[in-house]
This record gives C-alpha cells, structure tokens and sequence, in this order.
C-alpha cells in the first residue's frame, strides 16, 4: 500500500514536470531561433573576415584577429572610453535625483497622481522623439536653452551646444537623465511603500532625527530595490544607440560603443569586425547581469 | 509659534522643490508644443518668442502630406500590436510552467529568459539582418514583428511569471479534486485570474516595441515601411531643418502616450514594479 502511494507520487511528479514542458515548448523553440541562434552566429561572425562588399574572400576563418583589431583601433577605444562615461555619468545623476524624486512623492500631498503621471510621460515617449526634442532645444539659434540662460545672465552670447565635444556630453547626459530618472523614481518610489510606518514612528519617539532615520531605516530596506534599478540602469546605458544616433549622430567624440559597432554592421558592411565589437558589449552587459542575478539569487530560489 | 513657522516654510519649500520638478519634466513637451504652433518667422525668433502671436496648424498638415506620417503610425500600430499579442500568447502558458509548476531545470530556464531579457539588441542584429535578408522578409511587417519577439517574449514570460506566483497557492489543488484536467485548470481558472496582469504587460510590451528604433532602423529600409521613431528621426535628411514639422510630428506622437499614461498610471506602474521587486 505504502510503496503503491509512493509510486503515485513519482509518476504525478513526472506528469507534473513533463505538463510544464510541453507549456514552455512554444517559447523555448521561438527563442532558440531568434535569439539564442543569432547569438551563436554572432560569435561564429567575430572569429571571420566577413566584408560583404568582398564576397570574394570567401568568408574565411581568422580566429582572434578581429578582436586583437579592437585594442588597436583608436576609434574603438574612445567609444569604449565614451560610453563609460557616459554610463557612470548617467546613472549616478539618475540615482541621486531618483532617490530625491521618491522621497517626495512618498509623502501623501495634493496632486500626487498628477506628479506620478508627469513622471511616466518622459519614460514612455520614444527616445529618438526625446532625442529630437532636446536637440531642438539645445539649437544654437532658435533653442529654449540658449534663450533661457541668457535671460537668466548665465551665459553673455548664444552659444553651439552640439558642437563643441563637451557641450554634446552635457546635452545628451542630460536628455538620458531626464528621459530615464522618473523610472529610477518609480522603482525607488514602490520599494519605499514597504517601509512600514510605524518603523518611523517608534524611531522619531526614540529621538532620532531625520537622517539617522534615514541612513538605519530607509536606506537598508530599500537596498535591494535600488541595486535593482541601478543595475537595470547601468545595462540600458552602457547599450546606448537611438540617444547618440538622433542627438549627435556620434559627432564630437560622442559614438557609443553601440553606434559604432552599428556603423561597422550596416554602414561599412564589415560583420566580422562588427560583430567583435557587438560580442564584446555582449560580454560586458552579461558580466553586468551576472552581478545582478547575484542580488536576483533569493527571488529565483523563492518561485 | 517658532515651530509652526518653521513648518509652513517646510510645506512651502517642499511644494517649491515638487513644483520645480514637474516644470522640468514637462517644459520640453511646453516648448515643443508651442514650436509646433508658431508661425515660421517666430521659430526663427531671436530672442525666442514664447508665445505665439497666432495660432499657425499648417505644420500639423505638413506631417500628414509631406511625409508618410500617417502610414508611419499605422506601421508601428500593427507591429506593435501584433508583437504583444503574439508575446503574451506564447508567454503566458511557459510563465504559467514557470511560476507554479514542479520540474527540474526551472532555476535555469528563469536565468536563461532573464539572460535573454538583456541581450543587447546589436549583438543580434547581424545575423538575423541576414536571415530576414534570405527569407525575403526586410521591409515586411513579419520582418519586424519576429525580431521584436527576442525582446517581448522574455520580457512576457519574466513579467507574467511574477503575476502568476502571487496568486495564492492551493488553487490548482482545488480545482483538480473538482476533476477540473489540467489544461482546464489553465485556460478556465488561471487564464481568467491573470487577465488584469496581462493588461498590465501588455501595455509594458507595447509601449517598448512602439518605441524601439535600432531592428526598425536596420529592417525598414523603404521609406513606406517605417515606423513612427524612425520615420521622425529621419525627417530631417528630407527636407531642410523643418524644426516645425518635427514638432507638430512629436506632439501627434506624444499626446497618444499621454492619455495613455494618464488612463492606465496605476497599471503601468504595476507592471513596471513587478519586474523590479516582489512583495
């Protein structure tokens, strides 16, 4: 009897496992086929001379020569050294007024929803019209920004944001972090809801003041949250394409590692040298990632 | 009485900081919009001219006539559309799988939708440029849809996952004593359960395939086949700076969102809070 109920068990199990299967098997063979493939052929493109301009050369096998390429090419390397500026730039203004945002809209006050809603609009137009926008805006003649800070007696004569290297930085950190830190802000805003109220209470009739409570009870239970934000963050920027592409077109020492790789696939039709540069933004985005699963390890072992 | 003062400057102060922030946020849509409306001489004002002194559409014409704009919108509509609908589709029975079945192998298959979830977008691009190439279907609104899958599908699956697992556990249970099968549990229980969450990705996933620009950029080459992001960023190439069209194009772009945002706030927020954090 004992062993029959035993038996029953096992064969459930298996018949509980191979239901789950069968349910996934749509989605495991899609994404086989259209992104664990084109990954694999990605890689299989970085290890040959693929110029399809020259169909001639046969496609022929080079090993490592296209990544050796890669340390050798001065343009490669400042878009390398650009993007992670920019990355670091981006992500700790983010951060910062995120966090700021958040604390705000914590609080219950009038016109909180109307805030919440203004703070979705940036995230959910798309980059390139963001990107246009704030071109416009940073117009040399006719854009808000010079007519505003010369209003203001910050600067004494228009001046060519986008075209001097420094200017095209500022401008386009600054249209990311106004695009991107509303999401920060929400993420940050939904982690601060768990903080119960009463953590503060007690704490205020302990005589705490106002950054103690902040840097013992806020800060620790967010934590998790916010390194989730960030790292989400940290990935988008250091992909970045439709910002540059649309902004600065990668002028003045602002092409991303992305645009360039895309300039090598599309534009000079090189896939082997292209697709070195793509596995190399591959490589680092999954090392991000692999940090991130880290601090994701407790969820996952929870489902 | 120091105290109360001292209260009413926080209150103020804090109002000042909150209202600073929204201006911020919103004054480029403000400017955009009133760009969009200026009579060409007051474009080209300087200093700029704020305020127009009369109210001039011809632009909002220009975008319709000039440019294939609206072909632009239809294009992004059925591929955005077609992309979530197919996404949640195929989505929703693996995250069912994932989120409340038992089987081997599902920490894995977790990491690996996540994994896939953060390819960068170029480092797929080569190699399905060339299958879409031999498979005739560049400039198809399948060529498209079938690319966007790569970022839509996980992003399903990921999102869907977390909605079913907050269901409470024991329902499965009760249903099969009632000798409900298990694709009945499925498609007569669950299903109807998550149909408010699958809104809520839904919307996720549209809004991001709506906006994506580097697979449309590279797939879409003919001028008719493009998609709203694309087609705005490439107006300028056309014709000679016509900042007025771009503006009245952004605003027949944004105002859309903005109705949607404002109609669906707390489900997008949801959405967006479930990927990031749990209970």
């Amino acid at each position: 009897m004992a062993m029959n109920k035993k038996k029953g068990k096992v064969s459930l199990e298996k018949a509980e496992s191979r239901a789950a299967w069968i349910m996934m098997a749509p989605a495991i063979v899609v994404l086989c086929v259209i992104a664990v493939y084109p990954i694999l052929r990605t890689f299989w493109l970085s290890i040959h001379e693929m110029v399809l301009t020259d169909p001639a050369s046969g496609y022929p096998f080079v090993g490592v020569k296209n990544y050796i390429q890669i340390f050798q090419d001065k343009r490669a390397i400042a878009s390398i050294i650009f993007t992670l500026k920019f990355t670091v730039c981006t992500v700790a203004f983010e951060l910062f007024i995120g966090f700021g945002a958040a604390l705000i809209m914590n609080n219950a006050f009038k016109g909180r929803g109307l805030v919440r809603a203004a703070i979705l609009v940036p995230w959910a137009i798309p980059t390139s019209v963001s990107a246009l926008m704030w071109k416009f805006i940073y117009n040399d003649q006719y854009g808000m920004f010079n007519d505003i800070l010369y209003r203001l007696h910050i600067i004494d004569s228009y001046k060519a944001w986008l075209s001097t290297s420094g200017g095209s930085f500022m401008a386009l950190v600054v249209t990311d972090v106004w695009k991107t830190a509303p999401f920060m802000a929400l993420l940050i805003l939904a982690g601060l809801q768990m903080v119960p109220d009463e953590l503060y209470e007690s704490a205020k009739i302990d005589g705490a003041n106002v950054f103690q409570r902040f840097f013992s009870i806020t800060l620790p239970i967010v934590k998790g949250t916010v390194l989730v934000a960030l790292l989400f963050r940290t990935l988008d920027a250091f992909r970045v394409f439709d910002l540059v592409s649309v902004m600065t077109g990668g002028a003045n020492g602002t092409e991303s590692i992305s645009l360039y790789a895309y300039n090598n696939l599309m534009k000079f039709l090189d896939f082997g040298y292209g697709s070195a540069l793509a596995v190399m933004i591959f490589v680092v985005v999954f090392i991000i990632s692999m940090i991130y699963m880290h601090f994701m390890g407790d969820k996952l072992d929870e489902m | 009485m120091n105290q109360k003062n001292l209260k009413v400057f926080r209150k103020i102060l804090f109002y000042f900081v909150t209202i600073a922030f929204v201006v911020v946020l919103l004054l480029p849509f403000i400017w955009q919009f009133l760009t969009s409306v200026k009579p060409l001489n007051e474009i080209a004002a300087i200093p700029a001219k704020w305020i127009p002194s009369k109210i001039n559409i011809q632009y909002y014409f220009n975008v319709f006539q000039k440019h294939p704009f609206g072909k632009y919108l239809l294009n992004s509509l059925i591929v955005a559309a077609s992309t979530t609908v197919l996404s949640i589709l195929i989505g929703a029975s693996a995250a069912y799988a994932l989120a409340r079945l038992r089987f081997k192998g599902k920490k894995i298959m977790l990491m690996a939708i996540l994994s896939i979830s953060m390819f960068p977008t170029i480092a797929t691009l080569s190699p399905l440029y060339l299958l879409l190439k031999k498979a005739h279907l560049l400039n198809t609104y399948g060529g498209l849809i079938i690319p966007y899958i790569t970022f839509a599908l996980p992003m399903a699956i990921w999102l869907l996952t977390n909605f079913f697992s907050q269901l409470p556990k024991g329902f499965e249970e009760a249903a099969s004593i009632d000798g409900c099968s298990r694709a009945g549990i499925f498609f007569r229980i669950m299903l109807p359960l998550i149909k408010p969450a699958t809104f809520s990705v839904g919307l996720l996933v549209f809004i991001n395939a709506w906006n994506e620009y580097i697979y449309a950029l590279t797939f879409m080459t003919n001028d008719n086949m493009r998609t709203v992001p694309v087609g705005i960023a490439l107006f300028p190439s056309n014709y000679e700076l016509p900042w007025g069209d771009m503006a009245a194009a952004s605003v027949v772009v944004t105002v859309p969102l903005i109705l949607l945002v404002l109609i669906f706030q707390k489900k997008i927020v949801a959405g967006l809070t479930t990927g990031g954090i749990k209970e």
